[in-house]
């Protein structure tokens, strides 16, 4: 660790922040502040508002209450340039590079330098580059092409960008999803490097270990509302995880009802596909609810849309039933009885400009037809039929979609699955970005569900969840299967080896 | 704060009128004002007559309906008309009416055939494969023709006028063909489970696909019905003219697709609907018929038609984002 100038200015204070989004009240009176120099890592789960907050940092959400001050000086972030303008620079999961472009045109891009004339000032422009790059230690050129580069040297681009806007604050959303753990030392080693330079960071993960390594302080968010900040050298990851979820881990344990299970519904032998995953095994029986955990980008959602048609595997067998199968589409899929809960609802899941009548009955209507004509009176009574089994909150069968909360709109899509009655349900992060009723009334229907006889296929990378619903949990890492544990014998501290890169010391199917 | 409420309310709602009756209102408008002008305007031979006009890009819009709501764009229409109405004209004298119709009809489905499996199976955007398209039938039928002109040779006595010329209880066949074809398909996209799997493929593709739609197979099924209908309207198209010079569908494809998107179908898929396609048509019809009466040359309709595809695009456009600037 080198040692750090600690300058207790406070760069950006937000006090009593709330956002409303319809539905579901997103932060609720959060009071947050960064110091100059210092690391303050915000976690929570999915649905805390961690990156709701973020995004009111950056301009991109305006707060309905609160307020913010910059410097001690309040001010108003209308839109991501105010924020920007103020050196408050937000680098994303997802990065925001132009791949086709050289590494400093990316840097450079919101400020090329140029000669009379409008054109651009080649040289000057990969001076800066090179100046910038050089600062990070970074091993590539600023000709380089974007797209050549690995993740994490994109990554580091991204931050050299942030260095040359004069980054007062600079907010880290997941960095280290797609890293290995050797790019991660790097990231680590660069976020010294903007401390020192007096730069405050904020600091968003779902890895805790990677929480204590980096920050000083830790902000935890729970349902949008501000639990506690703590200085992370007088806190602990239990007692973290604990204000993260707001009990006990064995609390779940025990809201889980046991199901008997019937034979076996699906058997996946050694699938594999190239980059995405390799060799997998499972099998889930009838009543079974099987969790698979890992983190984004661990290749979990590959393997659901591979089960479900959307790709096939490159080797490997496929079982439904007894038989093996090749689900060569996902039209396949349904026929055979699998049903498909996207990760993404809005992308993946639902036609938004249509009605909740005609979401919920898209799959069905092939199935209830006559002659090709849609059988209204049908179509009409799953409609009524699910909306009460459900609870789905509407004003009526022609509602749009768009118009539903993300509760409601993840009901229409689990009930576009149950109207068919399938064998095998795959919900892949089922209560992301919803609000906590409709996130345990689903936890509740997944019981139900295998109650009935279904097999379950819950794919989470939130603990409590995962520990909650399932019967057997397996872990992915990095495209790897790197565990399968038993209700009795699972821990948060098993799952969590078992999901970073040392797991293969610990835990080896 | 309530003031500003209900004014948000009220913007929302007229700009819900303007999308969803506006062309109605667009369209007495113009009847009504053009009628004034001149009392010949709304006799029964002008509207038979403007009807009769607009009947081929009618046939043809209502195919290009379906595709556009299913998301997919066809620019290939005109050359497949000119296509399909020189090979109809000049099979008739060689192999008869039937045998020519049929294979007509074949060459419609033919080139569906190669749009869709390109657009449906290989994934290739429909813009730039029916833009090749355009210019390679264009070919095909100079190929066909070694450039010169086809005629039936005794117009007069061929019963293959009747497609355009002729009448059903006084009333011009291609009119009798354009309204079934409307009814037909106006059926069809709001009873039948195809005609909801076009709206759910424009609306959001990938989320068809995870519904377990085989969306390649509708979009290869919707581009044979384009080329379908095409093939039709080139069967009318020669039946009225009893001849063919080889650019005659030229241009077509962007009157189509005016009407169409005029109609409020949306260039972005998801919406539409044939009756009001068959409106757009008839608005586009009335107002080149209005300028001829007016004595302005046919030309100054191309700067008008200009005009209302910007009109009826930035309304699309408007509606979706809830207000008209960006």
């Amino acid at each position: 660790m080198i040692s750090i100038k600690k300058t207790k200015e406070k760069i950006l204070e937000l006090k009593n922040i709330t956002k409303i989004f319809p539905g579901i009240t997103a932060v609720d009176d959060v009071t947050f502040e960064v110091n100059a120099g210092e690391v303050h890592a915000l976690v929570g789960e999915n649905g805390a508002g961690k990156s709701t907050l973020m995004k009111v940092m950056a301009g991109i959400h305006i707060p309905e209450k609160g307020s913010i001050s910059y410097k001690g000086e309040k001010i108003k972030l209308k839109n991501p340039l105010d924020a920007k303008k103020k050196g408050i620079i937000l680098i994303h999961q997802e990065l925001s590079l132009v791949p086709q472009m050289t590494v400093a045109e990316n840097i450079l891009l919101g400020s090329l330098p140029s000669k009379k004339g409008g054109r651009i000032n080649w040289k000057e422009l990969h001076n800066r580059a090179q100046e910038a790059i050089k600062k990070l230690g970074c091993q590539f050129k600023s000709t380089d092409l974007v797209e050549d580069l690995t993740i994490a040297h994109q990554q580091m681009v991204e931050i050299a960008r942030a260095i040359s806007y004069d980054a007062k604050v600079v907010i880290f959303d997941e960095p280290t999803a797609s890293l290995t753990q050797e790019e991660v030392e790097v990231l680590y080693k660069n976020i010294e490097l903007l401390k020192e330079q007096g730069i405050g960071i904020i600091y968003i993960s779902h890895k805790l270990n990677e929480i204590f390594e980096v920050s000083d302080k830790i902000t935890v968010l729970r349902d949008g509302k501000l639990v506690d900040t703590l200085d992370t050298d007088k806190t602990d990851e239990p007692e973290i995880t604990k204000k993260m979820i707001g009990k006990n881990i064995e609390d779940f344990f025990a809201s889980k009802k046991i199901s008997k299970y019937g034979d076996e519904v699906i058997r996946v032998e050694n699938i594999t596909r190239k980059d995405e995953f390799e060799n997998i095994n499972f099998s889930i029986k009838e009543g079974e609810v099987l969790g698979l955990y890992g983190l984004l980008g661990a290749g979990r959602t590959e393997v659901a849309e591979t089960i479900f048609g959307i790709n096939q595997p490159d080797s490997g067998q496929i079982y439904f039933k007894g038989h093996e199968v090749n689900i060569s589409s996902s039209k396949k899929a349904v026929h055979l009885g699998i049903g498909l809960v996207p990760e993404s609802r809005k992308e993946q899941g639902l036609v938004l400009g249509m009605s909740t009548l005609e979401n919920i009955s898209l799959a069905k209507i092939p199935y209830v037809h006559n002659y090709g004509f849609i059988q209204n009176k049908e179509v009409k009574e799953i409609f009524d039929k699910y909306k009460d089994r459900l609870s789905i909150s509407t004003t009526g069968p022609n509602q749009k979609v768009m118009n539903l909360s993300g509760g409601n709109q993840q009901k229409i899509v689990i009930g576009k699955w149950l109207c068919l009655n399938p064998d095998l349900v795959i919900l892949d992060e089922p209560t992301r970005g919803i609000d906590v009723g409709s996130k345990a009334e689903i936890h509740n229907l997944i019981a139900e569900l295998a109650e009935t006889g279904m097999a379950v296929l819950v794919i989470s990378s939130e603990i409590p969840e995962i520990l909650g619903v399932s019967h057997r949990i397996i872990t992915m890492h990095q495209g790897e299967q790197t565990g399968v544990f038993t209700d009795e014998e699972v821990t948060e501290d098993k799952l969590i080896q078992s999901i970073t890169s040392h797991a293969e010391d610990i835990c080896k199917v | 704060m309530s003031n500003g409420k209900t004014g948000k309310i009220n913007k929302e709602k007229i700009l819900g009128i303007i999308k969803n009756q506006g062309i109605l209102i667009f369209f007495a408008l113009l009847l009504f004002s053009v009628s004034l002008v001149s009392d010949r305007f709304l006799s029964a031979r002008n509207i038979i007559l403007v009807l009769r006009q607009v009947s081929i890009t009618g046939v043809m819009a209502c195919g290009i309906t379906f595709l556009l709501i299913s998301g997919n764009f066809d620019l290939s229409i005109g050359s497949l008309l000119s296509l399909t109405t020189v090979v109809v004209i000049n099979l008739h004298d060689k192999i008869g009416p039937v045998p020519a119709i049929i294979i007509t009809l074949g060459v419609g489905i033919l080139i569906g055939i190669i749009n869709g499996t390109l657009v449906g199976y290989i994934k290739l955007n429909s813009m730039i494969v029916t833009l090749g398209m355009l210019t390679v039938l264009q070919a095909v039928t100079l190929i066909y023709t070694g450039g010169t002109y086809s005629a039936i040779s005794r117009p007069d006595e061929a019963w293959f006028r009747f497609f355009g010329r002729g009448y059903i209880l006084r009333i011009p066949t291609p009119v009798i063909i354009f309204g079934g074809l409307v009814i037909l398909f106006h059926i069809i996209l709001n009873k039948t489970v195809y005609g909801k799997y076009l709206f759910a493929l424009g609306g959001n593709r990938t989320a068809s696909e995870y519904t377990g739609i085989n969306e390649s197979f509708i979009t290869f099924i919707t581009f044979i019905v384009t080329g379908l209908t095409t093939a039709l309207a080139g069967i009318m198209m020669g039946s009225r003219l009893m001849a063919a010079q080889n650019y005659i569908g030229e241009g077509y494809e962007f009157t189509v697709l005016t009407a169409v998107v005029l109609g409020g179908t949306s260039l972005f898929g998801g919406s539409g609907s044939v009756i009001k396609t068959l409106i757009g048509v008839l608005i586009l019809g009335f107002l080149t018929n209005a300028f001829i009466i007016m004595g302005f040359p046919y030309y100054v309709q191309w700067i008008v038609q200009w005009g209302i595809i910007i009109g009826a695009v930035w309304m699309d456009v408007a509606s979706k984002r809830g207000k008209l600037w960006a």
